[in-house]
């Protein structure tokens, strides 16, 4: 089962990168995109979707929420679990500050209402993987409340990125909590096997108003809501690791009538998913309507093999959680600089010292590059949502040499994610350096190379080659032609082995130059500048 | 050297009159000639010898830790102690070794106290009476008929009592519905409790075993037992002490307690034992500094309470002499003594039912058998497993308040039972507080109804009767969350304890311990001879 589940999660990663890669490689146009049927996949008839979300993203700490055990993913089973976290007995929950401060950078971040005192409840149920029998949440005094985000629904399948829509979600609230266990089913031999290193792990828990109408804007929104959590470093994101996840609260009715009964769409594990599930599950409960069912207030699962959402039929879905107040943990207060008690230092969360530490959003950051660098909006979008805006940002000015932010932007976001891409990797595994990429970049504005050279320069650095790059060119050859004396000289060559073509010129057909230019390359290696070339053959061909 | 107070203990033990080595060896005498009385769950003697072998060592070079360096203590067996089995008196911990320590226990440990075992308790110290032990009931030494006759027939009878632990499975445990499982002779009935439910620590103060105790009191569960086995039992304000490691209860009511001989000790005890603890986030932040009480007590400034509304209908006529003669030597000697009301102490025990059956469902849900503990053989899905494990693991008591609590805590009966309880707690704590506002400084009381009952008494009825009877006195003192303290007053004509209670404001310790020790002085209590073992 094990075994499996690693299979599953391989395979959800190779999924999400094929399609990144079409978003980058394909050049159809927008115009293009939108005749297509299955685009906007808008409902039939009168029908109106209604999507809520509840993202559960797990906090970057060192430490668990209630005790000192570190976190980490994938050490071997059961090596990170403090008494605390096996629930013994006795054990009593110590709060994390670092996760408390986590939590409130993301609610500045989101527009939230901050509490200045919130409560922990406990919410019990039996479960292999949650040894105390109850989890510690925040159910009636949440940590925020009240916030908004932002965001726009990009044009995905093209490489343009035009902004289809803007829209705003409402957010409802944002609470910590413990993380559960992991149990692996071993359906051979019958048995369960729990890991605890995940449990007691911290975890935001963020509550959307059901204000998404489609699966297109839910998956935009976790998108930037990902982007945001990864500029604030209070979450990673990574959702193939399961610190990112998402449940679907989705429903339909005709317009004009209530909200119909919503099933919910647990555990969603990539952005693409949470698109398809909701797509289906609308469709699934048109259909029942339409058919004169009813929709089933339930808890469903997005079966990625099948593309489908299946019922749990967990008989105890409508679980009595028996919420309590935790009384381990007296109220959580977070101070200002003006409540903040005197002589208290360092011991107090204070609101005002973490909103300085705000740092720049990935909304304003697109803006500015846009100003800053005066690269096409687009680009930006793709900048800011691959995370290549630090990798970026240096490949221009590294040692202060000011590259062409347009020539490095197209660099950046054709070539290196195409060998990314390519290999399988993420961006954290690129082992080209930004400086590295910018003396190729260098070497071709310079003409050293042409530019398909500096591409296949990349791909030896990609593939480990650690020689310089002038060893590279000149072991290879690959130094441009640029002289004139020598070109011209070839190019008369090539025009003498070629009568048949010099004489389609004279009669008038002007696009034998480009035959004759690949003659020319051929004979270099394709090492001839190619605007060069072209004017010098230009020349004998209009001189004969 | 057996009936020394801890403070004259200590005192022999620095000036090098007795060894820390031969003061332990003289406890564990004095163990095994009371072993009748059931007071451990697991004795520790062979560790506590050579903890007391150290502590000798280090009194010899003159590099004593404190002032508990070689005293022998005991531990109610709800405190967690690293390597030595923790079982709460209940077959789901049987075998249950913790791998840290209560921060009590350790405090204790840094401070080179000789801890010589675990003390037997109220299964999850859920009673008050220390007989509903998966261990057998605890016995009260007074007026306790020792079997003198031969060695070999006292050990007979302790093992027939640790027997029965042994073997109580799946049809034993439904017997254990009624008291009557451990204990099948009558003449042997014919005993008192201890209280509870931490019985065995009260004992083990009361005959010398040790000088100190670690106790925990949810609702009484130490002054109870110092009150029926004549020792002093300090209930400490709720947040000044730690309860990392003490398996809870009721965790907002749960506070370590410590049985001594004397008000002194306590004061000693409670010096070493006091203040924040990182891993507790309910101690109190401020530093706690520790206090020795005067010889010379003025009390013409204190202004006594008493309570009209703990003139309790069964109050035994005993028992209110007493109460009465001591608020009298207050005033004689010059304190202000006057009735006030506590209006809401009836309400008390509802309140306390509903709030201790909610924590209890939940802080039990933890027991399914996976992680620690006992764990069922019914392998056919994992709900069966669960439902074994704590059939077999829990006595009926137990399960009853879990079924109990996770009915108070469902979505339509919350606001029912669980607001409603929490506004009365507030009421009942508001009472005290309106009291002590007006400057009364502290509350005179009884702390039980009457002396112990016998044993064959108390088990015609059920825990929950009992606990409902017993803990009248005690239990609004949790609900508030402020300090009390029993003080053995006087015996009964029977030969029985009695023992008053004196309740303070929050963090008033010293005041609270001060009035406490005048009343010691006072009355001279007499206190539990034994012959040298």
């Amino acid at each position: 089962a094990k075994m499996a589940a690693t299979a599953r999660k391989i395979c959800a990663v190779r999924v999400f990168l094929t399609s990144r890669r079409s978003v980058c490689t394909c050049n159809m146009l927008y115009a293009n995109a939108k005749a297509k049927k299955d685009y906007a996949r808008a409902l039939p008839g009168d029908w109106q979707g209604r999507v809520g979300l509840e993202i559960h993203a797990q906090i970057s700490s060192n430490s668990k929420l209630f005790s000192g055990s570190q976190v980490q993913f994938s050490a071997p089973p059961n090596t990170l679990v403090s008494p605390f976290d096996a629930s013994l007995p006795g054990t009593l929950p110590v709060l994390n500050r670092q996760c408390v401060e986590a939590g409130v950078l993301t609610a500045l971040a989101l527009n939230c209402h901050i509490n200045r005192r919130s409560l922990f409840d406990r919410k019990h149920y039996f479960y292999a993987d949650l040894p105390a029998g109850y989890q510690i949440t925040q159910q009636r005094l949440p940590l925020a409340v009240n916030g908004h985000l932002t965001f726009d629904v990009y044009d995905e399948r093209t490489s343009q990125r035009q902004v289809l829509k803007s829209c705003q979600v409402r957010l409802k609230q944002l609470q910590l909590e413990q993380d559960s266990g992991k149990s692996l089913h071993d359906q051979e031999n019958g048995e369960v096997l729990v890991d605890l290193n995940r449990a007691g792990v911290a975890l935001m828990e963020i509550v959307t108003e059901p204000d998404l109408v489609d699966g297109t804007e839910a998956a935009a929104m976790v998108k930037e809501l990902q982007l945001i959590l990864q500029a604030l470093g209070t979450c990673d994101g990574n959702m193939s690791e399961g610190s990112m996840r998402v449940d679907a609260n989705i429903s339909v009715n005709r317009r004009g009538e209530e909200m119909g009964t919503r099933a919910e769409v647990k555990n969603i594990g990539s952005i693409k998913f949470v698109q398809k599930a909701i797509e289906y599950e609308m469709q699934r409960q048109i259909e029942l309507l339409e058919g004169a069912g009813e929709v089933e207030e339930e808890t469903r699962y997005y079966d990625w093999k099948l593309g489908k959402t299946i019922s749990l039929r967990d008989k105890e879905q409508r679980h009595d959680y028996r919420y309590m107040p935790e009384p381990n943990l007296p109220p959580l207060i977070l101070y200002t600089y003006t409540s903040a008690p005197g002589g208290a230092g360092n011991t107090v969360v204070n609101i005002d010292r973490i909103r300085e530490q705000m740092p720049e959003l990935p909304a304003a950051t697109r803006h500015r590059l846009v100003q800053e660098y005066n690269i096409p909006f687009q680009h930006s979008v793709a900048l800011v949502g691959e995370g290549l805006v630090e990798y970026f940002e240096n490949v221009v000015d590294v040692k202060g040499k000011g590259r062409d932010p347009r020539s490095a932007a197209s660099w950046v976001l054709t070539d290196l994610l195409e060998q990314l891409h390519k290999r399988s990797l993420t961006f954290q595994e690129c082992p080209v350096t930004a400086s590295k990429l910018g003396e190729i970049v260098d070497l071709v504005t310079m003409g050293t190379v042409s530019t398909s050279t500096g591409k296949k320069i990349l791909s030896l650095l990609f593939d480990g080659d650690n020689r310089s790059l002038l060893q590279i060119i000149e072991d290879n050859q690959w130094a441009q032609i640029r002289d004139e004396e020598t070109l011209g000289r070839i190019c008369a060559e090539v025009l003498l082995r070629h009568p048949e073509l010099v004489e389609a010129y004279g009669k008038g057909n002007k696009k034998v130059v480009n035959r004759l230019m690949g003659e020319v390359q051929k004979v270099t290696n394709k090492c001839a500048d190619p605007s060069i070339t072209s004017r010098l053959l230009r020349e004998k061909l209009e001189g004969q | 050297m057996l009936g020394l107070m801890l403070k004259e203990t200590a005192r022999l033990l620095s000036e090098g009159k007795v060894s820390a080595a031969e003061l332990c060896a003289a406890c564990v005498a004095r163990a095994r000639q009371v072993q009748q009385l059931n007071v451990f769950i697991t004795e520790t003697y062979d560790t506590a010898q050579k903890q007391a072998a150290e502590s000798a060592q280090r009194h010899r070079e003159g590099r004593r830790l404190h002032v508990l360096d070689g005293i022998p203590v005991t531990i109610k067996d709800a405190f967690s102690t690293a390597g030595v089995r923790t079982t709460c008196a209940s077959r789901i911990l049987r075998d249950y070794i913790p791998p840290y320590s209560a921060t009590m226990v350790q405090r204790l440990v840094d401070r080179g106290a000789v801890s010589l075992g675990k003390t037997n308790m109220d299964e999850f110290a859920m009673g008050c009476g220390s007989v509903d032990s998966l261990f057998g009931p605890v016995r009260n030494p007074w007026r306790y008929n020792f079997t003198t006759t031969t060695t070999t027939t006292t050990n007979k009878h302790t093992r027939a009592i640790r027997d029965s632990s042994q073997d109580s499975k799946g049809k034993n445990m439904q017997m254990r519905t009624m008291h009557h499982h451990h204990v099948t002779s009558t003449e042997d009935s014919d005993w008192f409790i201890t209280g509870g439910s931490s019985g065995g620590s009260a004992v083990a103060v009361a005959t010398g075993i040790c000088k100190a105790a670690l106790g925990s009191d949810t609702g009484g569960s130490v002054r109870n037992p110092a009150s029926y086995c004549g020792v002093v039992g300090l209930k400490p304000t709720y947040g000044l002490l730690s309860r990392h490691g003490l398996i809870p209860l009721v965790n907002s009511l749960d506070v370590p307690g410590i049985f001594t001989r004397c008000v002194d000790d306590a004061a000693i005890v409670l010096g070493a034992l006091a203040g924040h603890d990182p891993w507790d986030s309910t101690t109190v932040p401020d530093a706690f500094h520790p206090f020795s009480l005067p010889e010379d007590i003025d009390v013409t400034h204190l202004h006594v309470g008493i309570p009209k509304e703990y003139h309790a209908p069964h109050l035994s006529e005993e028992t209110l002499h007493t109460w009465r003669e001591v608020a009298d030597m207050f005033e004689d000697a010059g304190a202000k003594v006057s009735q006030v009301s506590l209006p809401h102490t009836p309400y008390s025990i509802v309140c306390y039912s509903v709030l201790c059956a909610a924590e209890v469902a939940s802080n039990m849900a933890r027991y399914d058998g996976l992680e620690f503990g006992h764990r069922g053989s019914d392998e056919s899905s994992t709900e069966a497993l669960y439902a074994q494990t704590r059939h077999e693991g829990f006595n009926d008591v137990v399960r009853g308040r879990i079924l109990a609590g996770n009915y108070f805590l469902l979505k339509r009966h919350y606001d029912h039972y669980f607001i409603q309880a929490q506004r009365i707690r507030r009421l009942i704590a508001d009472d005290f507080k309106t009291v002590f506002d007006s400057g009364v400084d502290i509350l005179l009381t009884p702390t039980t109804l009457s002396p112990a009952w016998p044993y064959s008494w108390f088990v015609k009825a059920d825990n929950r009767t009992r606990t409902e009877q017993e803990d009248v006195f005690t239990q609004p003192v949790n609900l508030a969350g402020i300090p009390a303290v029993n003080v053995p007053v006087a015996l009964s004509e029977a030969g029985l304890p009695i023992g008053l209670q004196l309740i303070g404001p929050s963090f008033q310790e010293r005041t609270l311990l001060a009035a406490a020790k005048w009343v010691e002085q006072q009355v001279n209590f007499p206190h539990l001879q034994l012959p040298e073992p």
